[in-house]
């Protein structure tokens, strides 16, 4: 037998029998589901940007739109208020994540550290960024805990903590959420470098421990946190459903600005809007870009630093307070969901009382009705998105194992699309799709819009658990004679059950999180929790925003809780795979 | 939040959409439209920023349900011009006959914006068997800011300007619009009123502007440029003097008329406007105002207005968007929103013309000694032309934007 | 019994690199090959290759036979070739017994017949009486006896084991290859083994192969026959195999 027929029957026996068709397909669909959407709401927000938009009258391709941008009253200062918010947001999070772990380095967080990282990761921005509003106002709980015997204040004083011209509220928003975003991330990629080993090898040759660890772990885990750290500054540069609560009106954001524009009962104010949506785009890109370089200069000159061979212990004390910012961070994350709590249950609260003065749960039950729609689209929305996005990674991730390819570094990166373009920037030109099918404002364009940015967490959230399984397990029990739909379903599956379900809930927490998606995809008529919180946060009763804020924070955390304990249930785990999470 | 669809335009044009269809529920008698209404969903486009609003609309959505199997949507709105852009956007768009919008909470300019072009499904009032209780004796249930309202749109609720202030921390409160910046001057920081682009902003300009002005008589017309800066020079002097003394400086503005409540809550501000007599009653009653907040008039009348329902031209459920409006006029959902315990307001209806266990429900309301007394209430001033609205909040965001 | 496990001119190649030459091998029913050789020299991958899931990246040629059944592009559910690792890989979540079910052949379909089977093979393991526990609570060498009973349940007709004794301590270790070996002899397999261990080549009592990195860099294979020198390397052509008897050499 001539060897090329050889070679090709040997090779073709894992192909033909081990994947359908479908499964075998699973990945390009999955690619496909999300970066079709993105391009054609792209395209669909290039064209208008330039002019072209013939239903509305837009016929001819021309700068005017631009021209109309840079024209609008508080255009520079919205671009200037947007890039330094974004920039010291990011810069801010990371020199704090990398001086925490630096103190602590990579030990891992403790039962405390978990406990409080855990609401903070799962609560929305809309939620957090309501009670860091409700936290620093100046009738807020900071200022009454201080008020009267520390400032002398009987009355709240006339300064802008929330809201004020220069975002800094907006970035303490932000750096409350993506400072433990960061952290776990880190703490994640440090489970790969032998840090500890590390840092004490530099001890003995004298190194302080800060120096050590910024001169030897850092380099060795800065290029597994580096996609986190750029959709962390995409997200910062983009944020609109934050901006709105807690940064300025007058000029706001770019991001609000676009959308005000698109919401503009002014139907010529689209061609700006989508203009600035292009620059939001553009910003996003270049300063991604930017960052790229700054990396390259700071390890240059890190290189410089760690050949001059310097002990100096001189960063001690700037590790210890990074550490402390991060503590202090933590607990205004926690305090401002107490706080949310608490303004649920409030009847009178005057300033300057610490604690209300009347209890009341009117705001729980006096009108289940406005609650229970949108509680009942949340749940139905992520519940639907997170599913599906389980199962087409799930396939995925199956069809990888069975074909013996590891996703290239490329695929990832596609992965990360829909979190490093900012979302405005697409979801507006994705509505064409929408109409085509006639799905605008309905529930599945949300679903549809939400699995955008729930598939890539999932994935990311299943890939490694799942990739570590032991792929011997598989084969023993294929080698017993079981279907591979059988080892699936009775081994692989029951094994990764908790892993699979915790997936399962980031999904969910992803989804809750989604504003500006569903506003877009829901054309208003879907209403989530989200959506309503934010609603009511530019000013309602501040009880029923603490109610929506709060449930907005309990829904992923609570199915957190449902995965933690359903997994922690199922027979023998405990004593085989207890350890294990 | 609304958003328009602006694609949805861009489809019609490639796909050449059909010509608008004609409404068949015109000439239906109104057992044929309680019949048509059963089983549809009605989303009603709601101004959503008051907690009270929402749950009064949640209750009406529950008593239309049990009565006529309809279930209504409230569509949160932040600003009821995104209804309007919504229903402009999809006229642009050729959809006629499938619009997202079947009721809108209006009045003012925006229902001057879609009844100039003819965006209104109607006249359909008349065909509601509760129109018949309306006070037509009220000028602003048959003129929305001037604009004759012609069976397009259904009274429901019924505003006029007062103010709010806190007497734990102010005496002397100031009766003439001309005295507010003295009273600023002694009280610097602790008054301001929601942003211009918010209708209470505004309405709180334009009771000054009526005050100010050489001749209240144009407001009553639309705007006319070459008058613009005379008529208004006036108000504009009077606002440099006020401004310095405002909360922030004047420099930032609450969203809306609940966010400034907010502030008064807190002791952040003394003083306030507001378009609902009973506001402090009922929000004292729920615990959202202290109970040393009291409320007072202008000598001179405060502007006064009413609020409607109207249902678009290519709303798929107007049937049921009738039977809402219908609903809304029913003594016992006036009697509902009067009461201070859930809303509470004056009523568009003639209590003359109703019976008397229906009059009973109003006189059942729970009363309080804190109520502005009716006398106060008497001179109410009608809305300008809504033309004034847009123009003033342009010419001062033209002076007043950094 | 199925008839011997035969190798016909199979070659392993990753990236352009020669693993294993082609060879050819055959090994009786009842009869243990030893397969040895330096970490990297492709025992364990040829063991992968033969039980049908070697990743794509390793380039293989050649046929594999049971018999008269060729299983060269069977998938590895269909093959009948059982494999035993150095874990014994007993699924966690599962019982002793509904471990033995899994891997228990389907042909045996009520309720009953499949209990009593099991409960034969646990007794006969000297494991009576252990199907309703969980695998973490048996020793390291009950263990490893379950995961061999499961193994054959699944009635293989062919047995690979990789390494599967190296973390037993030395006293279970030749307790449990004793256990392995008189099970495979008595279903008559044909046994391919992996191991470090000179021991338990000995202990096969079957031929030998070793697997070596000649200096130049084509790996050559030494067949060694250890009933009359276990260290002392006979020398074969690179196409050829132990054991020298042409009669077993098909290709």
């Amino acid at each position: 037998m001539p060897r090329t027929a050889l070679e090709s029957r040997a090779v073709s026996a894992r192909d033909v029998a081990h994947s359908p068709y479908w499964l075998r397909q699973a990945p390009r669909l999955t690619v496909a589901l999300f970066l079709v959407p993105i391009v054609a709401g792209l395209l669909g927000t290039v064209l208008p940007a330039f002019g072209w938009l013939p239903a509305i009258g837009g016929r001819t391709v021309s700068l005017a739109p631009w021209v109309t941008l840079f024209s609008q009253p508080g255009i520079r200062d919205a671009i200037a208020l947007t890039l330094v918010t974004g920039f010291s947001a990011t810069a801010l999070s990371v020199i704090l994540v990398f001086g925490f772990c630096a103190l602590v380095h990579g030990r891992e967080p403790g039962r405390a550290g978990r406990a409080v990282m855990a609401p903070i990761l799962a609560a929305p921005h809309a939620a957090m960024a309501i009670g860091v509003g409700f936290l620093i106002a100046p009738s807020g709980w900071i200022v009454r805990l201080l008020s009267p015997w520390l400032t002398g204040w009987h009355q709240p004083p006339d300064i802008a903590t929330v809201q004020d011209p220069y975002g800094i509220a907006l970035t303490l928003g932000l750096l409350v959420k993506e400072v433990p975003y960061l952290l776990l991330m880190t703490i994640t990629a440090l489970g790969q470098v032998p840090a500890a080993r590390h840092v004490e090898a530099a001890a003995a040759l004298g190194y302080g421990r800060t120096v050590a660890w910024l001169k030897l772990v850092l380099p060795q885990v800065y290029r597994q946190v580096r996609l986190p750290i750029y959709a962390v500054l995409a997200y910062a540069l983009s944020v609109v459903d934050m901006a709105l609560i807690l940064g300025p009106s007058n000029p706001p954001t770019l991001s609000v600005l676009a959308l005000r524009w698109f919401t503009s009962p002014d139907i010529r104010m689209y061609f700006p809007a989508a203009a600035a949506a292009l620059l939001q785009l553009l910003m996003v890109l270049a300063s991604i870009a930017l960052w790229r370089g700054g990396e390259r200069v700071v390890a240059q000159l890190g290189r410089r630093w760690i050949a001059r061979g310097a002990r100096g212990t001189s960063l001690e004390p700037v590790a210890w307070l990074a550490a402390a910012v991060v503590v202090g961070l933590a607990g205004l994350g926690v305090a401002s969901l107490a706080d949310l709590a608490l303004w649920s249950f409030a009847a009178g609260w005057r300033f300057p009382q610490v604690l209300p003065a009347h209890w009341s749960a009117r705001a729980w039950t006096g009108e289940l009705g406005t609650i229970l729609w949108p509680l009942e689209t949340t749940l139905v929305v992520a519940l639907v998105a997170s599913v599906l996005a389980l199962l087409l990674v799930l396939a995925c991730l199956e069809n990888e194992q069975r074909q013996g390819v590891a996703a290239s570094s490329r695929a990832l990166w596609l992965l990360y699309v829909p979190l490093l373009v900012p979302q405005i920037a697409f979801l507006f030109g994705m509505q064409v799709l929408l109409t085509v099918f006639h799905l605008d404002g309905s529930l599945l364009a949300v679903i549809g819009s939400h699995l955008l940015f729930v598939l890539p967490y999932v994935f990311l959230s299943l890939a490694d658990p799942w990739r570590s399984l032991d792929m011997r397990y598989a084969r023993t029990a294929l080698s017993l004679g079981a279907q591979p739909r059988r080892v699936f379903f009775r081994i692989k599956l029951p094994l990764l059950l908790r892993p699979v379900l915790i997936a399962a809930a980031v999904g969910v927490a992803v989804s809750v999180d989604q504003y500006l998606p569903t506003v877009f995809a829901g054309a208003g008529r879907v209403v989530t929790l989200t959506t309503e919180a934010v609603t009511l946060a530019s000013g309602g009763d501040r009880r029923f925003t603490g109610v929506f804020g709060l449930l907005q924070a309990l829904i992923p955390l609570a199915v957190y809780g449902i995965a933690l304990g359903v997994s922690g249930r199922n027979r023998f785990r405990r004593q085989a795979l207890g350890g294990r999470s | 939040m609304r958003l328009t669809p602006v694609w949805a335009a861009a489809v019609a044009v490639a796909l050449e959409t059909i010509a608008p269809a004609r409404a068949a529920a015109a000439a239906m008698p109104w057992k044929a439209v309680l019949a048509q209404a059963r089983g549809q969903t009605v989303y009603f486009d709601a101004w959503a920023g008051d907690q009270k609003v929402n749950a009064f609309i949640a209750w009406v959505g529950r008593q239309v349900a049990a009565c006529c199997d309809i279930t209504l949507r409230q569509v949160p709105l932040q600003d009821t011009s995104e209804a309007v852009a919504q229903v402009i956007a999809e006229k642009a768009a050729g959809q006629n006959t499938d619009g997202t919008v079947d009721l809108i909470w209006i009045n003012g300019p925006n229902f001057h914006a879609l009844k100039r072009r003819g965006l209104l499904y109607g006249p359909f009032t008349q065909r509601l068997p509760n129109d018949a209780l309306v006070d037509t004796r009220d000028r602003s249930n048959l003129y929305d800011f001037t604009v004759p309202v012609d069976g397009f749109e259904s009274p429901w609720r019924k505003a006029q300007l007062v103010f709010l202030y806190d007497s734990a921390y102010v005496k002397h409160v100031p009766h003439d619009i001309r005295a507010f910046p003295a009273w600023a001057r002694r009280h610097p920081g602790r008054f301001t009123f929601p942003q211009v682009q918010n209708f209470l902003g505004v309405a709180f300009l334009e009771q000054a502007l009526y005050a100010l002005t050489p001749d209240p008589a144009v407001l009553q017309r639309p705007v006319r440029e070459v008058n613009f800066a005379k008529a208004t020079a006036p108000l504009w002097a009077w606002y440099d003097q006020l401004r310095p003394y405002l909360w922030r400086h004047g420099r930032e503005f609450p969203a809306s008329g609940p966010a400034e409540r907010e502030l008064l809550e807190d002791g952040e501000i003394d003083l306030m406007p507001s378009f609902n007599p009973a506001e402090a009653v009922a929000d004292i009653e729920a615990g959202l105002l202290p109970k040393t907040v009291r409320t007072f008039v202008l000598a001179h009348g405060t502007i006064g207005n009413t609020s409607f329902v109207a249902i678009p031209y290519n709303s798929p459920h107007k049937a049921g968007a009738m039977v809402v409006a219908n609903f809304l006029l029913s003594p016992a959902a006036q009697a509902r929103a009067g009461n201070v315990r859930y809303w509470g307001g004056p009523t568009v209806l003639n209590l003359a013309k109703l019976t008397a266990a229906q009059h009973a429900l109003f006189t059942a309301l729970p009363k309080s000694p804190w109520m502005p007394p009716s006398s106060a209430l008497q001179h109410v001033l009608p809305e300008p032309h809504p033309s004034w609205a847009r123009r003033l909040a342009q010419a001062w965001a033209r002076r007043y934007t950094p | 019994m199925s008839g011997p496990l035969r190798l016909e001119q199979v070659s392993i190649a990753l990236e352009g690199r020669m693993l294993i030459p082609p060879f050819s091998v055959a090994v009786s029913p009842g009869e243990v090959l030893t397969l040895m050789g330096p970490s990297g020299s492709g025992k364990s991958t040829l063991l992968s290759v033969l039980g049908g899931t070697v990743a794509p990246v390793f380039r293989v040629t050649g046929r594999v036979w049971i018999g008269e059944r060729e299983v060269t592009v069977l998938p590895p559910e269909r093959r009948r070739i059982g494999i035993l690792f150095q874990d014994d890989l007993l699924f966690p979540h599962l019982s002793v017994g509904e471990n033995l079910a899994f891997g228990l052949a389907p042909s045996i379909r009520s309720r009953g017949a499949r209990e009593a089977r099991i409960d034969a093979a646990l007794r006969d393991a000297g494991l009576a009486g252990f199907a309703r526990r969980d695998p973490a609570t048996l020793s390291g060498g009950q263990r490893a006896r379950v995961a061999l009973l499961r193994l054959l349940l699944a009635e293989p007709e062919v047995l690979l084991l990789d390494e599967p004794f190296n973390k037993l301590d030395a006293a279970m270790r030749a307790d449990f290859r004793r256990f392995v070996f008189e099970h495979a002899k008595t279903a008559g397999l044909p046994v391919l083994m992996v191991t470090h261990d000179v021991a338990d080549a000995e202990a096969a009592h079957g031929p030998v192969l070793e697997l070596l990195h000649a200096p130049e860099g084509m790996p050559v294979i030494h067949g060694l026959d250890p009933r009359r020198a276990i260290h002392e390397a006979i020398e074969v052509a690179s196409q050829t195999v132990w054991p020298p008897p042409t009669d077993r050499i098909k290709a």
